[in-house]
């Protein structure tokens, strides 16, 4: 087992600063996702950690060991790649023996290996096969498996799941997260879509423009995100952000389009704020209530369907409030349509509140 | 199919494949134009063929379309074996062999090399790798002829000039810039992340040249092999320049046999004589050719 820490990681491609001033500590037995639109710096940093990227400046550690100047082999890592990168002229048994081969280990450990390598991952009867008579979901197991026989202390996903399709993804999830819980490897995993990174991490690390904007557990960065960029690119349907400013004489009120809003009960952050300061409150499509429950909310309103999306357990509706879309989400079996007027509310304490100049939590 | 043109038929209206008339207009210019265009390939070898088979009385009718009356093999044989070059009456056997002996080394180191090359210029952008691969394309465009001096002093210096190893060192320089770029440029098609993997698993850079690139670059191993064997084979120039007559190629021969001015001019042990030398080129084109395709077919099915 092995902890991962990165320290101070600046890279540059030319001009470009890719990643600026990098500090993450990953303990071990972790599983990290890093997670960020594309062009955030994510695979980069996954990248420097394997040792495929030299960096311009800072250190790397794993397992307390300085790695900034190692190759990718000595650093004890495992790495899962989107395209699978199986080596298609081998065999998946080949594939699978390639680095212990190039380790020197013998041929009974090499065999051992894979034959446990291959029980946990359920490829046994593929062994002899060539990665093109393998399914996508097939193919990254040998993946897997490539980086598991090795018996690395750190193993590195880079978006393992993107291109599988929907159902299959879902599944290799699930195994992905119980071969964390078998192994207690640390594991860092890098993704850009965030129900994987929601169910599978212990902690996410949201990047932006090759920062860290956020590095908590799924459920602090749900729930209180630092900033609105945060707020925003974490859960779906989207947050409803509204532009107003704060009222009141403690600034404990918010205010948007002529309409008061009491914050009662929000948990305001240490910010220094004043009455009148531009702010942002931020409501969750699903901390919308619709129907009798509404009247028992601290903020009521009268909300007109303009769209309906069904998806299925759930159903999206677009509506309007205080002159913005707003989007809240109802019980699947809801029978609506448009035009539909519906009462609506919900409990400002439980919504996000961010600095309207610099988009920090308030 | 024919369902296709039974519905037709039947219900009167369009369902299932659309039929297509054999003689459409497009047909006929088309397949007009191809057949035209090998005729006019075609026809010239057609000529050597039946003049080679032709004895000297039959061709000075001069039907040079007519197939030859009375088969004769004897041209071929006096091309292959006695037909004089200088002093030497050994017929073009000589130069076959010299030409074997020059393209057989030339194409094994140039491709080795060149693809090594194409491989770390792809793969491990080293320091300065821009500037070499410039310098190195930038060689592809200087005509041969501003470099033929400098390359006789060099040759002189080494102490090989005129000899088949010299040819065979000029023949991997020239092969170079052409075939870098060929290498480059396919090991850059092969996705990176493979090279990535291969790195994590512990392997170098002659490992992963060896276990990884080679093994899934059989097509563009083709493609090099034929365009050197038929360059190599064919030229004449660094032949004629970097050799003395002993070890000329056969291209070299094939001139000297054809342009000799003394005595009658036997165009039949000509026509066999230059189907002899180009036989080889050929036989690749075939053979590979099949191969290629194969090959290509093969590198497209994604691991």
């Amino acid at each position: 087992m092995a902890n991962v820490s990165v320290k101070n990681l600046v890279l540059n491609f030319g001009s470009v600063e890719v990643l600026r001033d990098l500090n993450i500590e990953i303990p071990s037995g972790e599983f990290l996702v890093l997670l960020g639109a594309s062009g955030c710096g994510k695979s980069t940093l996954l990248n420097c950690i394997a040792g495929l990227l030299d960096i311009t400046e800072g250190q790397i550690f794993i397992g307390d060991k300085n790695v900034t100047w190692s190759e990718p082999k000595d650093r004890d890592i495992g790495m899962v790649f989107q395209s699978y990168a199986l080596y298609p002229q081998m065999t998946v048994e080949g594939n699978l023996s390639f680095g212990l081969k190039n380790a020197g280990l013998g041929k009974q450990d090499i065999e051992q290996r894979i034959a446990r390598a291959a029980e946990i991952l359920q490829i046994e009867p593929l062994l002899k096969r060539k990665p093109s008579a393998l399914s996508g979901g097939q193919r990254q197991r040998v993946a897997i498996g490539r980086a598991l026989v090795r018996d690395v202390d750190v193993f590195l996903f880079d978006e393992p799941l993107s291109n599988l399709d929907a159902k299959l993804r879902a599944d290799l999830r699930v195994e992905i997260k119980r071969l964390h819980q078998t192994l207690k490897n640390t594991m860092i995993y890098v993704t850009h879509d965030q129900i994987e990174a929601m169910t599978l991490a212990d902690r996410i690390a949201i990047m932006k423009q090759g920062i860290v904007q956020q590095l908590d557990t799924p459920y602090a960065i749900y729930n209180s995100p630092v900033n609105k960029y945060v707020a925003g690119f974490i859960g779906s349907p989207e947050m409803n952000f509204f532009d107003g400013k704060l009222a009141g004489a403690k600034a404990d009120g918010f205010e948007v389009e002529g309409k008061k809003i009491s914050l009662k009960g929000y948990d305001f952050a240490d910010a220094p704020r004043q009455a009148g300061q531009g702010a942002c409150l931020g409501v969750r499509p699903e901390q919308v209530v619709v129907g009798s429950a509404a009247k028992a909310m601290p903020v009521k309103a009268k909300a007109t369907v303009e769209l309906v999306e069904p998806m299925g357990a759930d159903t999206l509706v677009w509506s309007n409030f205080a002159g913005k879309p707003f989007r809240f989400l109802m019980e699947g079996t809801a029978q609506i349509g448009i035009g539909d007027k519906l009462d609506i509310g919900f409990d400002p304490a439980k919504a996000n509140l961010f600095d309207a100049e610099t988009e920090l939590r308030l | 199919m024919a369902d296709a043109t039974l519905n037709v038929g039947q219900l009167g209206e369009p369902s299932g494949t659309k039929p297509k008339r054999t003689f459409s207009r497009r047909n006929i210019i088309l397949y007009g134009t191809l057949i035209v265009i090998a005729m006019y390939y075609l026809l010239p070898l057609y000529v050597m063929v039946v003049t080679s088979l032709k004895g000297m009385p039959e061709i000075r009718l001069g039907n040079i379309f007519a197939p030859p009356v009375e088969i004769t093999f004897e041209p071929w044989a006096k091309a292959w074996a006695t037909a004089c070059t200088g002093l030497n009456c050994d017929g073009l056997s000589r130069g076959f062999w010299n030409s074997v002996q020059i393209t057989i080394p030339s194409v094994i180191i140039s491709i080795a090399i060149a693809s090594v090359n194409g491989y770390a210029l792809a793969n491990w952008r080293f320091k300065g790798a821009d500037v070499f691969f410039t310098i190195l394309i930038f060689g592809a465009f200087i005509p041969y002829q501003v470099m033929l001096y400098p390359m006789v002093i060099l040759l002189r210096e080494m102490g090989i000039y005129g000899t088949l190893t010299g040819l065979v060192i000029v023949h991997t320089i020239f092969g170079m810039p052409i075939l870098t770029l060929l290498f480059r440029n396919y090991f850059t098609s092969i996705p990176e992340e493979l090279f990535k993997a291969a790195r994590v698993d512990g392997a170098g850079f002659w490992s992963i040249y060896l276990k990884i690139m080679l093994p899934m670059s059989l097509p563009i191993f083709v493609v090099a092999m034929i365009l050197q064997i038929t360059g190599i084979w064919n030229d004449f120039l660094f032949g004629v320049v970097y050799t003395k007559p002993d070890i000329y190629p056969m291209t070299v021969q094939l001139n000297n046999i054809v342009n000799s001015v003394q005595g009658v001019k036997e165009y039949n042990v000509n026509m066999a004589a230059t189907i002899l030398t180009g036989l080889v080129p050929l036989t690749v084109y075939f053979i590979s050719g099949k191969l290629f395709v194969r090959g290509i077919a093969a590198g497209a099915v994604k691991g």
